[in-house]
């Protein structure tokens, strides 16, 4: 393999995800920043009492006069998993080949493992607290 | 002494993979650490789901979120990823003083948002609110501040990486998987910041 001396080029490691090119990392770079500041700016409007989002119209041009707080977080959580999507694809540039097949499949594992944990645990100590409470 | 040889006698198939692709190997065994991290994340994000209410007659969470800051944060740590990808691909054309140069960017932009959350931390444990004041707040630092220990490490192992591509190191196999490790590691850092601002800051703000 060559080295830096001659500055020919390295060899990859094929270890399942594709190549990282320049043009992958602008595009996931830009739609990471677009999606980021589009969730800060959900948050922003939510924040500032959703019942006044009628002020905003003017600015934003938006139909719904009433908007509640689940929709921004229904809004929030869509956009994370967005950019988890965006950044996994762009960056980590996952693929569903056959040469990136397991690192994928432990990944869709991994994410299963998390919502089991975290829905699971939310769940139960929901209903602890509801039993407790009621 | 390289670690793709081309050996022709008759090993089977497991091992010829193995003498061809050890680097792949080690990439692979290191992404499923990163998974088991993120299994990790996922009982600290617990924990922070359930208990992010008690506050024990303390304030809730949205008097500390100042969300300019936590966006400060989060654009350097987005800028450190692409910072990163630069050196990676630097790293392709065994461009070793661009790739020194893109890993000192990026860890300038790490320290940013490192120093950020810290100055956080400790203007909300000097208006008394620390971990041990009430189960929101412990939740709070121990998600928020894993995410950030994790991002020091990462760090360390940046400017280790420096190190030892300054002193006497080539852009050899090694240093390849060495970059490709801690590519990954910074990526799912990125990744894992991604969820902590949604559900910690943006959702607590709310």
């Amino acid at each position: 393999m060559s080295d830096s001396n001659n500055n020919t080029p390295v060899a990859d490691i094929p270890y399942g995800m594709g190549k990282k090119t320049l043009s992958a990392y602008l595009v996931g770079f830009l739609l990471s920043l677009l999606v980021t500041v589009i969730a800060f700016g959900a948050a922003a409007v939510g924040s500032t009492g959703v019942e006044d989002l009628g002020k905003w119209r003017s600015y934003l041009a938006m139909g719904a006069t009433k908007v509640n707080e689940t929709h921004i977080y229904i809004i929030l959580a869509v956009l994370a998993v967005v950019q988890l999507y965006i950044q996994v694809i762009c960056f980590l540039r996952m693929n569903a080949r056959k040469e990136g097949f397991i690192n994928t499949m432990s990944f869709l594992f991994a994410i299963f493992v998390v919502f089991v944990v975290v829905g699971g645990s939310y769940w139960i100590m929901w209903n602890l607290n509801y039993n407790m409470m009621h | 002494m390289t670690r793709n040889t081309t050996i022709e006698c008759c090993h089977d198939d497991v091992h010829h993979e193995h003498e061809h692709n050890a680097d792949g190997v080690d990439v692979f065994g290191f992404w499923l650490y990163i998974m088991t991290d993120c299994v990790l994340f996922a009982s600290l994000f617990a924990a922070f789901a359930v208990l992010h209410n008690n506050t024990f007659g303390g304030p809730a969470l949205r008097h500390f979120i100042s969300l300019p800051y936590v966006l400060g944060e989060t654009l350097f740590l987005l800028f450190s990823n692409l910072t990163y990808g630069f050196a990676i691909i630097c790293m392709y054309k065994a461009r070793k003083a661009l790739v020194n140069f893109w890993l000192v960017v990026t860890v300038i932009l790490g320290l940013g948002f490192v120093l950020m959350e810290l100055s956080e931390f400790i203007h909300i444990i000097h208006e008394g609110h620390g971990p041990q004041t009430s189960a929101a707040m412990t939740g709070f630092f121990s998600l928020v501040g894993t995410h950030g220990l994790h991002v020091s490490f990462g760090l360390l192992w940046m400017v280790v990486l420096i190190i030892q591509l300054l002193r006497h190191r080539k852009i050899d196999n090694t240093m390849v998987r060495r970059l490709t490790l801690l590519g990954l590691f910074w990526n799912f850092l990125d990744i894992v910041w991604i969820f902590v601002f949604t559900v910690v800051y943006l959702m607590g703000v709310l």
